[in-house]
């Protein structure tokens, strides 16, 4: 009998300490999973200050810590290098990435509720900086989430005088507040085989391609041609959406109205009748046979692409060995080389992140700082250019890049970076909404299904309706 | 000898029975936190408007059953035809394979060799997650994937069958998988069920000069009755609930023009804007479905005893 009691009272120390173990374990844990961002190298060298010679510091007001959310380590890699590595960052702060993926819109629901949290968040704790994407922009913009860049930040006119204007139209609220700033400019460009170019219209020289390709009317008759010689126009239905949706007369929401632009219906007919007369290959943006399109077995005229898509994803796709496997990015391995560029039948722009300061923080100085100098310093702006490539946000440091000799071997020695400069000021996206994202993906995926023959017209704009206002159900048809 | 012993127990001053209810306590109260209050407040908001639009909160404010009316008003019927088809291209070759199966692997005449190998191998596809088997498919039958590959380079297709781009496609293929998942689960659970039957029916049956076709049909199955009809309806309840599979073969938009769209793929449409209103009205109505489901069940497994004489 009493071995049956002390054998429940041991089993019941037992279970005790376990949990009690549970419970020792539980804070270390704690604090690795509140920080899944990754403090920066800067943060030992801070900390350090900080223990040292905290008396100096004294002056400052500013938080210990600065948190910025964004969704991958792009950002974080133009910050090192151009910002922390040069020493910028002062003694005694420490910044924070974190990092959510942005795979079904799990960033942007990671942001929103440290967003709803800020009042309540420890000082160390709120969101200080966060990064945005164009399509869902104007919903933290129109927000009082955000900071204005020139009235709270205090970046000044000047700063901001030599970005494109269409960066900031983007992050420009109702009131016509900048609320956002950006260290990239996108603007796309048709980007062609020259091989193919030359078997269908007899030249591969950008400037006669882009007489042939001026305007849509030009362009379906190019199509038609490629057509007969046995080459697709376009890879897949959604090539040429972001010319058509960058271009339309009025924003997708009108009140509560929602409004299909007359030329996303002309990217419908136009992309129905390609589809009808084999002009395409039916992939779809980012689908394996949409990459091999771009490779050397492909026999696609061209591709929609932005500044970061021709330096990167055709480029890599465009290698038979890619560089993973040993190959070298070099003339000879794919069709690296047999590429160039041209501005297409009009101006759009495709991705780009945006950087805005989270109402609360306590770290405006280093935020100005940050922003300031990633994003309007026209020195750091050329070195990144130089360095990675990546088209950024300065129209004198661009400028004086479209003007040197600067050639790349994948496009056969055209300076691509001087149509860049052409087309970048003529992007207009003063009729973004801040629906765009899911409007967009909800009329692509609908008319899939009308390009497939699987529905008529009416149907899949029904389709649309019904997904749209699942998505948001404050609009109207 | 035990009787004294458990008396003893009983006098010595611990009451055992006590225990029982301790014991149960942790189930109680992680039931209750996690499963009925969730419920409750699944019901609440059915009768509000409340989602977020953007960054700004609308509601929570009642709105009595609008949410019912516009769920009854959007395409409800379809999603349930949808679960419906998709379940059933799954269930049925399921159901007879799995039957087949059961019959062949317990058949004492047949003497199958390595059965305990076959049993292994038709429940793998079970312990895949469904997340990545349905990865697996897409890219197996994707435009230039694998198959069509195959069968071009075999002459059964002159150009790629666009598999995800056919309603018929789709869904043969999210039927395929399902029953790939779930045969090898249902063959043993109908091999278990066979195993308890009486063998010297079989051998009665036998001697009397039955067929294997009547041995089934008159033995076997009015046997198995109360598992078959089990299986029937928890896999009809697991079908209702049918979302990883499709969600992931077709990116969560029920292509083509929503026609492998579930309910609950319908329900996890209203994540994007938080709509806990709609989502609280669809559970609600699922809930109600699933219930009278289970009572059938319920009725037909404690009814079917007495009728088959058991």
């Amino acid at each position: 009998m009493k071995k049956r009691i002390w054998a429940g009272l041991l089993t019941f120390t037992m279970v005790a300490t376990s949990l009690a173990a549970c419970g020792g374990t539980q804070t270390p844990s704690d604090t690795t999973a509140a920080t899944t961002a990754a403090p920066t190298t800067a943060a030992p060298k801070a900390t350090e200050a900080a223990t040292e010679a905290p008396e100096t510091e004294a002056e400052s007001t500013e938080g210990k810590v600065l948190n910025i959310y964004c969704w991958n380590d792009e950002f974080q890699g133009r910050y090192e290098d151009y910002f922390a590595t040069p020493g910028l960052l002062p003694d005694g702060i420490t910044v924070n990435f974190i990092i959510t993926p942005n795979e079904n819109n799990a960033y942007q629901n990671a942001l929103d509720e440290a967003l709803l949290n800020q009042d309540s968040a420890a000082q160390d704790d709120k969101v200080d900086m966060f990064l945005i994407e164009a399509d869902y922009a104007l919903k933290y913009v129109n927000s009082e989430y955000s900071l204005d860049v020139k009235g709270d930040v205090g970046l000044t006119d000047a700063d901001l005088s030599q970005q494109y204007q269409y960066t900031k139209d983007i992050v420009t609220d109702s009131s016509g507040v900048q609320k956002g700033t950006t260290w990239q400019a996108t603007p796309g460009l048709f980007a062609y085989r020259r091989s193919i170019a030359k078997a269908v219209l007899g030249t591969d020289d950008p400037t006669e391609v882009q007489n042939a390709l001026s305007d849509w009317d030009k362009f379906d008759a190019v199509a038609e041609q490629a057509a007969g010689k046995g080459y697709k126009m376009l890879s897949g239905y959604d090539d040429s959406y972001r010319t058509f949706s960058n271009n339309v007369a009025a924003p997708w929401v009108d009140g509560t109205k929602i409004v299909i632009d007359d030329n996303l219906m002309k990217w419908v007919d136009q992309t129905k009748d390609y589809t009808d007369k084999g002009y395409n290959n039916k992939t779809s943006l980012w689908a394996p046979e949409w990459a091999s399109d771009q490779g050397p077995e492909g026999k696609v005229f061209g591709f929609f692409y932005s500044t970061w898509g021709i330096n990167f994803t055709l480029l890599g796709n465009s290698l038979e060995i890619p560089e993973a496997d040993g190959g070298k990015a070099e003339v000879g391995n794919g069709c690296f080389g047999d590429w160039a560029v041209c501005e297409g039948p009009q101006n759009y722009f495709w991705g780009g992140t945006w950087l805005c300061a989270a109402a609360g923080t306590d770290n405006i100085e280093t935020i100005n700082s940050i922003m300031k100098t990633l994003t309007c310093d026209q020195a750091t702006m050329k070195k990144i250019t130089e360095d990675t490539q990546d088209y950024t946000n300065n129209q004198a440091a661009m400028n004086e890049l479209a003007n040197s000799d600067f050639k790349s071997d994948f496009l056969g020695g055209q300076n691509h970076i001087a149509l860049f400069a052409e087309a970048a000021p003529n992007i207009d996206m003063s009729n973004c909404s801040p629906y765009d994202q899911g409007l967009n993906e909800s009329f692509q995926g609908a008319m899939a299904d009308y390009f497939n023959g699987v529905v008529d017209k009416e149907t899949a704009l029904e389709t649309f309706y019904t997904s749209a206002l699942e998505k948001y159900p404050e609009l109207t048809k | 000898m035990a009787r004294p012993v458990k008396k003893k127990a009983h006098k010595g001053g611990v009451n055992y029975s006590r225990w029982g209810y301790f014991f149960l306590l942790p189930f109680f109260i992680t039931y209750f936190i996690f499963s009925f209050v969730p419920l409750v407040t699944t019901f609440y908001n059915a009768f509000f408007e409340n989602y977020m639009s953007g960054l700004t909160k609308i509601g929570p404010n009642f709105v009595g059953f609008d949410n019912f009316k516009s769920i009854f008003g959007s395409d409800l019927l379809k999603y349930t035809r949808n679960t419906v088809i998709l379940w059933l291209i799954g269930f049925i070759p399921q159901i007879l394979i799995s039957l087949l199966l059961a019959v062949w692997f317990t058949d004492t005449r047949l003497r199958l060799k390595y059965t305990g190998f076959f049993k292994t191998v038709i429940y793998m596809p079970n312990l895949i997650m469904a997340a990545s088997f349905s990865m697996l498919f897409f890219a197996l039958f994707s435009d230039n994937g694998p198959v069509n590959l195959f069968m071009i380079e075999n002459g059964f297709f002159k150009e790629p069958f666009r598999f995800l781009a056919e309603i018929w496609g789709t869904r043969g293929l999210i039927g395929l998988m399902n029953f790939l998942m779930w045969f090898g689960n249902t063959t043993i659970l109908l091999m278990a069920a066979i195993m308890g039957v009486d063998i010297n029916l079989f051998e009665a049956a036998q001697i009397d000069g039955a067929r294997s076709s009547q041995i089934f049909k008159y033995i076997t199955i009015p046997s198995i009755k109360p598992i078959l009809i089990y299986v029937l309806i928890t896999s009809m309840i697991g079908g209702l609930q049918m979302f990883d599979v499709p969600q992931i073969l077709t990116n969560g938009k029920g292509t083509p023009d929503r026609t492998s769209m579930t309910l609950i793929m319908f329900l996890n449409n209203h994540l994007f804007s938080k709509n806990y209103g709609m989502a609280g009205a669809l559970s609600t109505l699922l809930f109600i479905i699933t219930g009278i489901l289970s009572l059938i069940v319920f009725k037909s497994l404690v009814g079917s005893p007495d009728k088959d004489g058991r």
